[in-house]
């Protein structure tokens, strides 16, 4: 069973929910919980762990100027851009690179070859009896956030139960989070934005066939809109967490509210068993 | 020498346009005999790159100079390795305006 966290707006809650239900899960079954927001990972903070680090390679072009007769096919044919053909030499961006090879297949005089290029980090822990961690880095000033996350979702491969957590939005990021995913949590808040994005990330559950729910965090218990959006689209609400001083109060030490405060850990539980039914999986 | 402008449409009448990559045209004129040819960017709709690959296309049609209004990151590193000069000119006349102003040491050297 893989669970995807997903949002559209940024801040609604994501990696509380994640690290939430992990955390509410061990008992029962070992549980791993990916974080595939690599531009700003975070989940490691609820855990302390110390990892294992293995660093996240994609390849580049590479041209041997003994071979090149700087015909220009390259060039031409990258669509990203990563190759400029000059009149003396040729030059390659490395972050415009997408490593679909086809550079090396245009080249007529077979001038191109692969290397690597280091692109971010996946760092591997298990930070409690039953948890694993995986976390994935992009590094500073890099682009290719998918790369990472299909290195730390692959860590997780053969695992029974993965949890992923994504990063906000609905591009290329997020649908590598949810890709092959069997059911997607998307968290939201009552706010017009969290209402707004959260439709943003329903239409790509929908393109992408996934089945999902919703949990709606920081609730003031005004959600009619949520609500009713929810019922329009055939959406279960999972779980609300109300907007507290509690609640927030342990999020802000970096602490898990299913440890902390009474009857979390249950409720969380109980939202898996709700996914684990919604998938039509028995227990 | 031939000079590249970057232009709204074919030939030398037409207005430049101040986007590189995406300028729907470029229009090489040659500074001797005031000749002009004008290739179609076929680069305008794609979603992105097109800064260095615009660059490759000048750069193989000859071009010593370029005349545009500006230029974004990876469009000035791939042009600072080409060996070609660029000059911006921020005006909204047309090319051959914008020529005749080059000529005159009237523009400012971006590259």
């Amino acid at each position: 069973m893989k669970i995807v966290v997903a949002s559209g707006k940024g801040g609604t809650g994501k990696s509380t929910v994640a690290a939430n239900l992990a955390y509410s899960l061990i008992d029962l079954q070992p549980v791993t919980l990916v974080d595939c927001d690599v531009e700003v990972p975070n989940l490691h903070l609820f855990f302390n762990p110390e990892p294992a680090i293995k660093e996240v390679f994609t390849t580049i072009p590479k041209i041997d100027s003994d071979l090149c007769t700087l015909c220009g096919d390259c060039g031409r044919f990258c669509r990203y851009g990563a190759l400029t053909v000059l009149k003396d030499r040729v030059l390659v961006f490395e972050k415009m690179c997408h490593a679909c090879g086809g550079c090396m297949i245009v080249c007529p005089e077979k001038a191109i070859s692969e290397c690597n290029y280091a692109v971010g980090r996946v760092e591997y822990s298990n930070p409690l009896p039953g948890l694993r961690l995986i976390s994935g880095f992009l590094k500073e000033g890099e682009v290719l956030a998918p790369r990472v996350i299909k290195d730390a979702k692959a860590a997780a491969e053969s695992d029974d139960l993965v949890i992923i957590d994504s990063s906000p939005g609905i591009a290329c990021p997020v649908i590598e989070a949810m890709d092959e995913a069997d059911f997607c949590i998307l968290v939201t808040e009552s706010t017009p934005f969290g209402l707004h994005d959260l439709d943003l990330a329903v239409g790509v559950t929908k393109s992408l066939g996934l089945k999902a729910g919703i949990i709606i965090n920081r609730s003031d218990g005004s959600d009619e809109d949520v609500r009713e959006y929810c019922r329009k689209m055939d959406l279960p609400v999972l779980l609300t967490i109300p907007f507290s001083r509690e609640i927030a109060s342990v999020q802000n030490r970096g602490d898990l509210i299913g440890e902390k405060l009474l009857g979390w850990k249950e409720q969380f539980a109980g939202v898996y068993k709700e996914c684990l039914e919604l998938c039509g999986v028995d227990e | 020498m031939k000079i590249c402008v970057t232009s709204k449409g074919a030939g030398a009448d037409s207005a430049v346009e101040q986007r590189f990559g995406r300028s729907p045209f470029f229009v090489f004129v040659d500074s001797e005999s005031g000749e002009s040819k004008s290739v179609e960017n076929p680069l305008v709709n794609e979603s992105g790159g097109v800064g260095p690959r615009a660059v490759q296309l000048i750069s193989g049609e000859g071009a010593d100079v370029i005349i545009t209004g500006q230029l974004g990151g990876n469009a000035t590193a791939a042009l600072q390795a080409s060996g070609m000069k660029v000059f911006a000119y921020s005006g909204t006349g047309t090319v051959a305006e914008a020529v005749a102003q080059y000529k005159e040491g009237g523009l400012r050297q971006l590259i």
